[in-house]
C-alpha cells in the first residue's frame, strides 16, 4: 500500500514537473511566434492568481473556512511593493518581497486572530468586513496611496541585477521576470503541497471534517486555524507583490471585495477539493475574463454567466470533472486524501464543509 | 483486578442546566483494567456525566480526581494529554477521510506531531504502522483506505472507539458504542473492545442500554437515575435489585 501511495506521489510530481517545463518553454514559443506576447502576459497573471488561489484553498479546501477577504492580503503585498521604495529607495525585488511577506503576515495575524473565532458564514462575513477596512484605508489615505488613482510600480532589479535599466518593459516582463515568477510559483507550489500533505495538513483536514472530534483527539482547533490563516495570507501577499510589478500599477480594486470574490471563484471553478484545482481555475478564469472584458462594459455579467454555466456543468470544479472522467476510464484511482466522490453542487459542498465542523 | 486504587474518581459532582439537575452529586470511581457499565433511562444524565469528566462542560460543583490529582479545572486538551479519552454516542468521525487517517490523526496528535508542516505525513512510517495495528486490533485492517462515510454503521462505531484508543488512554469513556447496530453485531463489537481494553489495562466506562451487553461484558454496573447514582454493584447484584428493576428495566423495556 505504501508503494501504491508513493507511486501516486511520484506520478504527481512528474505531472507538476511537466507542467512547469511547459511553462518554462512559453517564452521560446513566444519568440518563434507560436504564442503571442499577449497570451504569455495573461499566463503570467494566471500564475500569480494561481499562487493566491492555492493559498486561499489552504483555508477553503483544507480547513473548510470560506474567506471572503483574501483581497486584503493581496493588496497589502501589492501596496508594500508599490510604496516601500519611497522609504527605502530603489532596492532589488527580493527585499520588497520580503517586506510584503512581513506586512501580509502582520495583517493576516491580526485579522485571522479575530476571524478564527467564527466559522461558516460568520467567518466569511467577518473576513469580508475586515477586508473592506483595508480597502477604505487605501482609498482614504490618498496622500500615501494615491487614492483611487493608485500607484505606479516600476520594474525592479531581480536578484540584485538591474535588468530594468537595460531592457524595455515588455522585454523585461516576458523574459527575466517571467522566469523569476515561474521560480517563485514552483517554490510556492512545493511549499504549499508540503504543508497540506504534512501532519499539520491532516490536522487541518480533521478540523474541517469534525471540529468536536478534532478537539477530542487533542488538536487545538482555533490555533491551527489561525496558523492556516496566516500561511494562507502570507502566500496571498506574495502573489500581490508579484502582481504589483507585472501590472505596473496598483489600485484599491485589488483590495475590493469583488477581487476577494475572484479568488474564491478561481478555487471553486478549478475544484477546491483538489490541490491543483486553483491552478486550473486561475488559468481558465483569467482567460475567460479577458475575453469577456473585450466584448462589453457589462463584462462582469458575461463573466458571471459563463462561470455559472461552468459551475453547473462541473459541480466539483473542473478538476472534479476531469477526475471523474479519468476514474471512469481507469477505475480505482484516488485523488486527494480529502476528496472521494464529488457531491451534487459546489455550493452545497461549501455548505457541507461549513456545517461539517459542528460547533461547541 | 478491581481491588486496585481508582485511577479516576469524582466527588459529589454536579452539573445543572437551569432547573434541570442533569448530574446531581455523583461520586464515582474506576480502577485500571476495570470495565464499568453506566446504565439508566434516557435523560438520567449519563452523557452529561461523561461530558463533565472530559471537560466538555465545567461542573457546577464537586471534584474530579485523576491519578490522585485534582483535574476538575483542567482543560479538555490537557485531560486528553493526561490519558482520558472518549468516544461518542453519535458517530463522530472525519467522514471524508479514510479509516487510516481517522486513526492516524489521533496517533499524530498523541505524539505531538500535528505541528509538523515540513514533511509529508506518508513519511512517518512508525505512525502509519501504529495506526494500522490499531485498526487491526479492531478488525478494520482491510478497511484502512476506505473513507469513514463509506463504512457500515457497525464498523463506524468500532472506528470511533479505535480513534479514542489511538490516544493510548488510561481511562476510556465510551458513549453507547453499540447503538444503532444489529444485536448480532453488538457482540462482535463488544468482544473486540473489551478484549482490547483488558489487554491494555485501560479503565473503561461504557454507557449502554442493551442489558445483554451490560451484564455480559462489565465487571461492575452503575445505575444512574435523575442525575444520581441509584445503585451500583456486580452485574448479578444489579440484575436482582428490585429498585433497579422497577425504575430502570421497566422504564427502558421498550427503548433501544
Amino acid at each position: 500500500m505504501t508503494s501504491h501511495a508513493s507511486r501516486q506521489v511520484r506520478n504527481k510530481i512528474i505531472g507538476y514537473l511537466i507542467f512547469l517545463l511547459v511553462l518554462a518553454l512559453i517564452p521560446l514559443f513566444t519568440r518563434i511566434g507560436l504564442v503571442t506576447e499577449f497570451v504569455q502576459n495573461l499566463l503570467m497573471y494566471s500564475i500569480i492568481f494561481a499562487i493566491a488561489g492555492l493559498a486561499f484553498n489552504i483555508l477553503l479546501g483544507y480547513s473548510g473556512l470560506l474567506s471572503f477577504g483574501h483581497a486584503a492580503y493581496f493588496a497589502v503585498g501589492a501596496y508594500t511593493v508599490a510604496l516601500a521604495p519611497q522609504f527605502i529607495g530603489n532596492t532589488s525585488f527580493e527585499v520588497l518581497i520580503l517586506l510584503a511577506l512581513v506586512a501580509s503576515a502582520i495583517v493576516s495575524m491580526a485579522f485571522g486572530y479575530i476571524a478564527v473565532r467564527l466559522t461558516r458564514i460568520f467567518f466569511a462575513i467577518m473576513t469580508l468586513a475586515l477586508t473592506q477596512l483595508v480597502w477604505a484605508l487605501i482609498l482614504k489615505l490618498y496622500w500615501y496611496t494615491g487614492g483611487s488613482d493608485g500607484v505606479n510600480v516600476r520594474a525592479k532589479p531581480l536578484l540584485g541585477i538591474p535588468f530594468n535599466e537595460f531592457m524595455s518593459r515588455p522585454e523585461y516582463l516576458n523574459t527575466v521576470f517571467y522566469y523569476y515568477l515561474l521560480g517563485i510559483f514552483a517554490i510556492s507550489l512545493f511549499i504549499i503541497w508540503l504543508i497540506v500533505n504534512s501532519p499539520f495538513g491532516r490536522a487541518l483536514l480533521a478540523t474541517r471534517e469534525n471540529e468536536t472530534r478534532a478537539e477530542f483527539v487533542g488538536i487545538r482547533v482555533r490555533l491551527y486555524r489561525w496558523y492556516a490563516f496566516i500561511i494562507s495570507g502570507v502566500f496571498t501577499g506574495l502573489a500581490g507583490a508579484l502582481f504589483a510589478v507585472l501590472n505596473g500599477h496598483v489600485t484599491p480594486e485589488q483590495a475590493d471585495w469583488i477581487f476577494s470574490g475572484d479568488i474564491v471563484f478561481v478555487a471553486v471553478l478549478g475544484g477546491f477539493r483538489f490541490f491543483e484545482g486553483p491552478i486550473l481555475g486561475s488559468i481558465i478564469f483569467t482567460f475567460v475574463r479577458q475575453y469577456a472584458m473585450g466584448y462589453a462594459i457589462f463584462w462582469r455579467l458575461i463573466l458571471g454567466s459563463v462561470l455559472i454555466v461552468l459551475i453547473l456543468a462541473f459541480p466539483s470544479g473542473i478538476m472534479g470533472a476531469l477526475n471523474s472522467i479519468a476514474n471512469r476510464i481507469r477505475a480505482g484511482s484516488r485523488v486527494l486524501p480529502a476528496a472521494t466522490t464529488p457531491t451534487p453542487t459546489a455550493i452545497t459542498d461549501i455548505k457541507h464543509h461549513q456545517d461539517g465542523g459542528r460547533e461547541k | 483486578m478491581i481491588s486496585q486504587e481508582p485511577i479516576l474518581y469524582t466527588v459529589d459532582l454536579k452539573k445543572y442546566f437551569g432547573e434541570v439537575r442533569a448530574v446531581d452529586g455523583v461520586s464515582f470511581r474506576i480502577s485500571p483494567g476495570e470495565v464499568v457499565a453506566l446504565i439508566g433511562p434516557n435523560g438520567a444524565g449519563k452523557t452529561t456525566f461523561v461530558n463533565v469528566i472530559t471537560g466538555y462542560f465545567n461542573p457546577d460543583a464537586g471534584k474530579i480526581y485523576y491519578q490522585g490529582k485534582d483535574i476538575t479545572k483542567a482543560s479538555r486538551t490537557k485531560k486528553i494529554r493526561m490519558g482520558i479519552a472518549r468516544s461518542f454516542q453519535l458517530v463522530n468521525l472525519y467522514a471524508e477521510l479514510t479509516a487510516l487517517d481517522n486513526v492516524r490523526i489521533a496517533v499524530l496528535s498523541r505524539l505531538g506531531k500535528t505541528g509538523i508542516f515540513w514533511k509529508p505525513v506518508e513519511r512517518f512510517d512508525d505512525v502509519r504502522n501504529e495506526a494500522l495495528e490499531i485498526l487491526a486490533a479492531f478488525g478494520l485492517e482491510e478497511k484502512a483506505e476506505v473513507p469513514a462515510k463509506a463504512l457500515p454503521q457497525g464498523e463506524r462505531k468500532l472506528l470511533d472507539v479505535a480513534v479514542a484508543f489511538a490516544l493510548r488512554p488510561r481511562v476510556l469513556l465510551l458513549d453507547e458504542p453499540t447503538s444503532g447496530v444489529s444485536s448480532k453485531e453488538k457482540h462482535t463489537i463488544m468482544e473486540r473492545i473489551v478484549s482490547t481494553v483488558r489487554n491494555e489495562k485501560i479503565a473503561t466506562m461504557i454507557i449502554e442500554h442493551d442489558m445483554d451487553i451490560v451484564f455480559g461484558y462489565s465487571d461492575r454496573v452503575v445505575v444512574m437515575y435523575d442525575g444520581k447514582i441509584l445503585a451500583e454493584g456486580k452485574p448479578e447484584e444489579i440484575k436482582q435489585s428490585r429498585e433497579v428493576q422497577e425504575k430502570l428495566l421497566g422504564v427502558t423495556a421498550g427503548a433501544p
